[in-house]
């Protein structure tokens, strides 16, 4: 920390290869729960762990955090915490628009989003189903 | 010299004196300004983007349409082979992340003085940037021309989809493109000896700026293409 004040961040090359990799390794993580197509609770969990892990090491080793002092490292973390909290009420809030909507405006259940392979099929094969697709605008 | 006259003048009065209370001896942060003050900014730039990201939450949660297959509409064939999901996307975190650690490296050479070596870093990083923003600009081109997508509605599912693309993604592209031109002045008055005396702080605070490019791109990675 005494030597972050004068001389600036300056810290061994190894440890930038190190956080290098290991941000390649957790991307490649990322990218395999879409393309092994993991679903469900396992893809959120999964997704949610190594953004965290990545997002943890740019801050902490990329951008030094680890190395600044407790007043910098509060005023760069403490009010995006706060934010949480607008997370959290914009979820219910969200939750509660969503059941009212089902409720008075009525929706679908069986309504399923269209591939881009799909929808161009329908384009090509019939454009009478073209157009039923088309009233998504 | 001032601050020995400041401790013997009482404060003064009005505007003068507000502007004396701000400006005294009282420092928080053990670092030069401009990195206080990149800091500062990143922190109100995190508010923006999660005002994006909140407003996605909510509109994703509140539309009573499916959410369109991002895995599908975001995949690429190459030469006629079947589509691989998520293609596109992953090689530009992939591009990304190589800009970070090039702009890391150039942060470590800027503070051993090796100014031809963190020039071409910051060059390098300022190229993964660009082709970054080329990848971006294709895939824009790809979703408006070919797929139809549009703020206001797309074939596939919610409406809300393209808006929500459009404005995070659009801003994010903004940011990135912001920072090329933001290292690429940096490279230049290193090259002509503008911090030789001044030190090379500069170039960590060009590097705050770029990894939080980077950060924010791990989120919308994570919330907007895999979930």
């Amino acid at each position: 920390m005494a030597s972050s004040d004068t001389a600036g961040q300056q810290h061994p090359l190894g440890i930038y290869y190190q956080i290098w990799i290991l941000l390649f390794v957790v991307s490649a993580f990322s990218y395999a729960v879409d393309y092994f197509d993991v679903q469900g609770a396992m893809r959120w969990t999964l997704v949610i762990v190594f953004m965290l892990v990545k997002a943890g090491f740019i801050i902490a080793i990329f951008m030094h955090a680890f190395w600044e002092r407790l007043a910098l490292c509060l005023t760069i973390l403490g009010p995006p915490g706060v934010l949480l909290l607008l997370i959290g009420f914009m979820a219910v809030e969200g939750n509660y628009t969503e059941g009212a909507r089902f409720e008075y405006m009525g929706h679908d259940p069986d309504a399923v989003a269209l591939t881009p392979a799909e929808y161009h099929a329908s384009l090509g094969e019939d454009h009478g189903e073209g157009g039923a697709a088309a009233e998504a605008h | 010299m001032s601050e020995a006259a400041a401790t013997s003048v009482a404060p003064a009065d009005g505007v003068s004196g507000l502007v004396d209370d701000w400006t005294a001896d009282k420092q928080a942060y053990h670092v030069p300004w401009g990195k206080a003050m990149m800091w500062i900014f990143l922190v109100s730039d995190t508010f923006i983007f999660t005002c994006f990201l909140t407003g996605y939450l909510n509109v994703r949660m509140t539309t009573t349409q499916p959410w369109p297959p991002q895995s599908d509409i975001f995949a690429l064939s190459f030469g006629g082979s079947e589509p691989i999901p998520l293609i596109l996307i992953a090689i530009m975190t992939f591009v990304l992340i190589t800009s970070s650690g090039t702009m890391a490296l150039a942060v470590n050479y800027g503070y051993r003085r090796d100014k031809t070596k963190t020039i071409w870093l910051i060059i390098a990083t300022a190229l993964f940037g660009a082709t970054f923003v080329g990848m971006q600009a294709f895939e824009w081109t790809k979703l408006i021309v070919d797929e139809g997508v549009r703020p206001w509605g797309n074939p596939f599912g919610a409406p809300q989809f393209g808006s929500v693309f459009f404005m995070v993604t659009g801003f994010h592209g903004l940011h990135v493109s912001a920072g090329v031109i933001y290292l690429l002045w940096v490279a230049r008055r290193i090259w002509a000896g503008y911090y030789d005396k001044k030190g090379f702080e500069i170039v960590e605070i060009a590097g705050l700026y770029w990894h939080f490019v980077d950060l924010v791109w791990v989120f919308i990675f994570a919330f907007f293409y895999l979930l």
